[in-house]
């Protein structure tokens, strides 16, 4: 089935989303669309999907023109979508997400055939080797399972056209690579896949084709097998430097130590369990891990909103456990949340207030219970210029901001101190390439300064540009440090709960999708990145390989393959 | 630079999503123009109603297919007199001589001080993200204590007065407290607790008024007279009641928003109030807030209640606190928790209240259509959407076809 758009445009009142957009679909190929957060992409394919009704131009499928009222026209011409956000019911099972809506019915009062629902998941689910079990409670497997439901609640309904949505965003990266095997075979089977997504690695890993999208228009079809930096330019209209310009750490002392932390969250269980860990000055340490392993818990403790069962956090030799957030911060720890939104700002605020938020009793902005507010709005002036925080004035609220500008604001408020430990939670999260590489250069330059630096992130492509040393998390518990460079399909493992040693031994032997993406990158343009890093000595990582989650898991690959 | 102007609706990022707004924070972001909207629909609504009630509108309507104009002017009569009753009661009484022609306005302010007082408590509680539903037992509680004060000592005037006001301020407090302490402690819904403490002030004060500590002698249960030292000064002569307590309760309005614009504690409040666990992540003390906060409604509603009794009924009873505390409510929320607007909604409360007798005595406009009055808008508030969709701006919006994203999101 060929699928074309023919001349899109769609308009919310004087903003144009989309721009007289042309695009060809062809029968059987993995389309890439490419573009920044707000260029345009999900709202084009909610057309194409009949969310939106297009103001002009026309979508064409095997050369003649259709109308879709709604998704359910869009699904019967065959064309399916998987949400960035599943359209699933937790309590229900895999078979009855799959049917839900489209029920086959059994006898004259339409009784529900379940049955007939369990076979045709197994069905699919066997074509396609994707190994989901019909009965299973959605909310009982994991987030790359869920992300099956849904592909095959779309092939059940006959999909010739495969809409993902950013599909890799909320995967591990062993996840993300058997996605791409399945795209491939489904590819193999005569489906087009469009592939929304502003991850220019996987882009290059799997598109046959590739459409950028920027303000709205189509800017350009280039190649997958350009280089990462000319589809990075090319999204982002201007050329950024991809990665992070950093030297070398010269590391100092280790000012900031947790040891043996351990917290057990109220249902009973182990949420950080036993770490422990050293930041020494002037050094950035990542922990990587995949979502829900413990790291917001872990950071939380280190600020002092969730208390600690047993172990210690001290900087420059202060115990911080015991203490109230107030009294952390007032120690010197600037805390960025891995959820800006909903724990670092008040988006009713204004932005001057924003940047006091948590210095708003501290002189010069108080005096005697009394805010000055002609010093909170210097104070925003001076960090919105130092930040390049984009805005029409301080006094507006911080909702009017943009993603990336409202990140700038939390950076700018917690940097905006004599720091003692920078604490940053998915310091990028959501944020486009260029606020990416303005934050990355931030937090390098806090580096620089001598200033001890802990990021707990989930994007493997961050912890690898930022860190110069990686600690990787799973379960609560640390699985190994090991050093800046480390190949990463050893990370991807690791985060797995892998051990290092069998993660090194696994990863040479079959090397995935992404990590073969990775290795021919850096082939052209410098050395092979070190693939053998050496277990660093200490207790750290002596204590932290939970060696049954391990196996299991290292044989749960073995089957696979 | 604002938000970038190529995101449509859609695209708006998830956690836009999960910040969705409560109930009370939809209330507080009504525009004026909704609320304006809304008194005037609450009043086309209210007029519906004020002509139906009318005895010579329902006996025209039989004949209204034969003689149209008959319903029509009768109508119009219903209406007009109701609402000119309504003027002539609340703010200028035209009918009569001399002084007393400026009589009503100053009633409609003396009403209003109770309700602007515990208005503002509730103020500040609803920007704090506390729905205080008290208010009508931290103005009894504050009632009683002053007049405890006023009924027990004989200091010199201003002095006594200072005192009462005090003691009524503390007891408002302490009862606001509760709740307040419950919900750090324990995380008590203070909807619940502070309903609860309602029943319990009134039963209380009704027992004390049995009891020799507010009776004091007499059969009733009803307060000797308070001590004229422990009274708010009249502020125009005896022939008005309007007293001190109204430059007060404007002074507290100040005070208000000074405490919330300008002070450290407003800042926590407000923070607290708009996002609780980006306050905490900032090192706010969100218990001790919770306390805080309700320490203050509880005081201006204390205040409030001495104001009722100390400048205007000059005795306690278990009713004193009528429906001041729920109006209060109301009061705050046309109001949008400002000071300003909550001032501005209590004098309208005032006036209703004031101009509602005589409504009742020269129109025979049934009195209870002032609480339609007031519940439709605040019925209206609560669906800001049902008003912009009635109102005539919108409609144009729609029509020529502009539309803002943000209008959309709210």
């Amino acid at each position: 089935m060929k699928l074309e758009l023919r001349g899109v445009t769609k308009r919310f009142g004087s903003l144009v989303a989309n721009d007289r957009i042309d695009l060809d679909f062809a029968e059987g190929e993995i389309h890439a669309l490419l573009g920044e957060n707000g260029a345009g992409k999900s709202t084009l394919m909610n057309v194409l999907y009949g969310l939106y009704q297009p103001d002009e131009g026309h979508i064409v499928l095997d050369g003649q023109v259709v109308r879709f009222a709604g998704p359910g026209d869009a699904m019967a011409a065959g064309i399916g979508m998987v949400h960035q956000h599943f359209m699933l019911v937790p309590v229900f099972t895999v078979a009855e997400n799959v049917v839900l809506g489209h029920e086959p019915t059994r006898g004259k009062v339409g009784l529900i055939d379940l049955a007939a629902a369990r076979r045709m998941v197994r069905e699919i689910s066997n074509r396609f080797g994707f190994d989901v079990d019909p009965d299973a409670l959605i909310e009982d497997v994991p987030v790359g399972v869920q992300q099956r439901v849904e592909i095959i609640k779309a092939l059940s309904r006959d999909a010739k056209v495969l809409i993902l949505d950013e599909p890799t965003a909320v995967l591990t990266p062993r996840e993300t690579d058997e996605l791409i095997s399945i795209m491939r075979q489904l590819k193999e089977a005569g489906t087009t896949i469009v592939f929304i997504t502003h991850k220019l690695r996987e882009v290059r890993a799997v598109a046959d084709s590739i459409t950028v999208i920027r303000r709205g228009k189509v800017v350009g079809t280039p190649s997958p097998h350009d280089s990462e930096a000319s589809l990075a330019s090319l999204m982002v209209g201007r050329s950024v430097s991809l990665g992070v310009d950093k030297t070398p750490a010269e590391p100092g002392d280790a000012t900031f130590v947790v040891r043996d932390l351990t917290v057990i969250a109220p249902s009973g269980a182990r949420v950080v369990d036993g770490i422990s860990l050293e930041v020494h000055t002037g050094e950035i340490l990542a922990v990587a891990g995949v979502q829900g392993n413990g790291q917001s818990e872990f950071a939380q403790t280190i600020l002092g909103l969730i208390s600690a069962t047993r172990g210690s956090v001290t900087l420059d030799g202060t115990e911080l456990l015991g203490r109230s957030v107030d009294e952390v911060l007032e120690a010197g720890v600037a805390f960025v949340p891995e959820d800006r939104s909903s724990d670092g700002l008040i988006s009713s605020f204004s932005v001057a207030e924003n940047l006091i938020l948590d210095i708003y009793d501290r002189p010069p902005f108080s005096r005697a219970g009394a805010l000055s507010p002609a010093r909170v709005a210097e104070n925003a002036r001076k960090r919105s210029e130092e930040f390049d925080i984009r805005l029409t004035s301080v006094q507006d609220p911080l909702s009017t901001l943009s993603g990336g500008n409202q990140q700038k604001v939390v950076l700018a408020r917690e940097m905006s101190r004599p720091l003692r430990l920078l604490l940053a939670s998915q310091p990028t999260r959501g944020l486009d390439v260029g606020s990416i590489e303005f934050v990355h250069q931030r937090i390098v330059a806090e580096r620089d300064h001598g200033t001890p630096v802990l990021i707990v992130s989930t994007e493997l492509d961050e912890v690898l540009d930022l860190a110069d040393r990686i600690a990787v998390m799973y379960r609560g518990r640390i699985v190994g440090v090991v050093p800046a460079g480390t190949n990463r399909d050893v990370l991807g493992l690791m985060m797995a709960g892998v051990p290092l040693a069998e993660a090194e031994r696994a990863a040479a032997a079959h090397r995935t999708a992404l990590g073969t993406a990775d290795v021919l990158a850096t082939e052209g343009e410098a050395p092979v990145a070190d693939a053998a890093p050496t277990v660093e000595s200490g207790a750290e990582v002596a204590d932290a390989a939970p060696t049954a989650d391990g196996s299991s898991a290292t044989s749960d690959l073995e089957e696979d393959r | 630079m604002t938000a970038d102007p190529l995101v449509a609706p859609t695209t708006n990022p998830p956690a836009a999503e999960a910040e969705r707004p409560s109930m009370l924070q939809r209330i507080l972001d009504a525009s004026w123009l909704t609320i304006i909207l809304a008194i005037a629909i609450a009043l086309i609504v209210s007029s519906v109603l004020i002509a139906a009630a009318d005895t010579d509108v329902q006996s025209a309507a039989g004949y209204v297919f034969t003689r149209p104009p008959d319903f029509f002017s009768a109508a119009w009569d219903a209406i007009y007199g109701a609402y000119s009753a309504l003027f002539r009661g609340a703010i200028y009484d035209y009918q009569a001589s001399g002084v007393r022609q400026i009589r009503p306005i100053t009633e409609t302010l003396t009403s209003s001080v109770p309700l602007i007082f515990a208005g503002l408590g509730l103020a500040v509680g609803f920007r704090a993200g506390l729905f205080n539903i008290g208010a009508q037992g931290q103005v009894l509680m504050g009632a009683a204590a002053g007049t405890y004060v006023g009924i027990t000592f004989d200091l010199p005037v201003g002095v006594n007065l200072a005192l009462a006001c005090i003691a009524a301020l503390i007891a408002g407090a302490f009862w606001a407290g509760i709740a307040g302490f419950l919900k750090a402690r324990t995380g008590a819904n203070e909807v619940i607790v502070t309903i609860m403490l309602n029943s319990i002030s009134f039963y209380l004060v009704a027992y004390l008024l049995t009891t020799s500590l507010l009776r004091q002698g007499g059969s009733r249960p009803i307060s000797p007279k308070v001590a004229d030292s422990a009274t708010f000064p009249l502020l125009l002569g005896t022939q008005f009641r309007l007293h001190l307590g109204f430059i007060v309760a404007l002074l507290a309005a100040v005070f208000v928003w000074w405490l919330m614009e300008r002070s450290t504690l407003g800042f926590q409040f407000r923070a607290v109030g708009a996002n609780q666990s980006a306050a905490r992540t900032a090192g706010m003390n969100v218990n001790l807030m919770f306390v805080l906060v309700m320490v203050t409604a509880g005081a201006l509603a204390g205040l409030g209640g001495a104001a009722q009794v100390l400048g205007t009924d000059k005795t306690l009873q278990a009713t004193t606190a009528g429906s001041i505390g729920f109006d209060a409510i109301t009061v705050a929320l046309l109001g949008r928790s400002r000071p300003l607007g909550t001032v501005l909604a209590a004098i309208l409360f005032g006036a209703l209240r004031a101009g509602s007798p005589l409504m009742q005595t020269s129109a025979n406009t049934p009195i209870d259509i002032v609480l339609v009055i007031q519940a439709t808008i605040v019925l209206l508030i609560a669906a800001p959407v049902l008003v912009r969709e009635l109102s005539v701006p919108h409609r144009i919006a729609a029509m020529t076809g502009r539309y803002s994203i943000k209008g959309a999101r709210a």
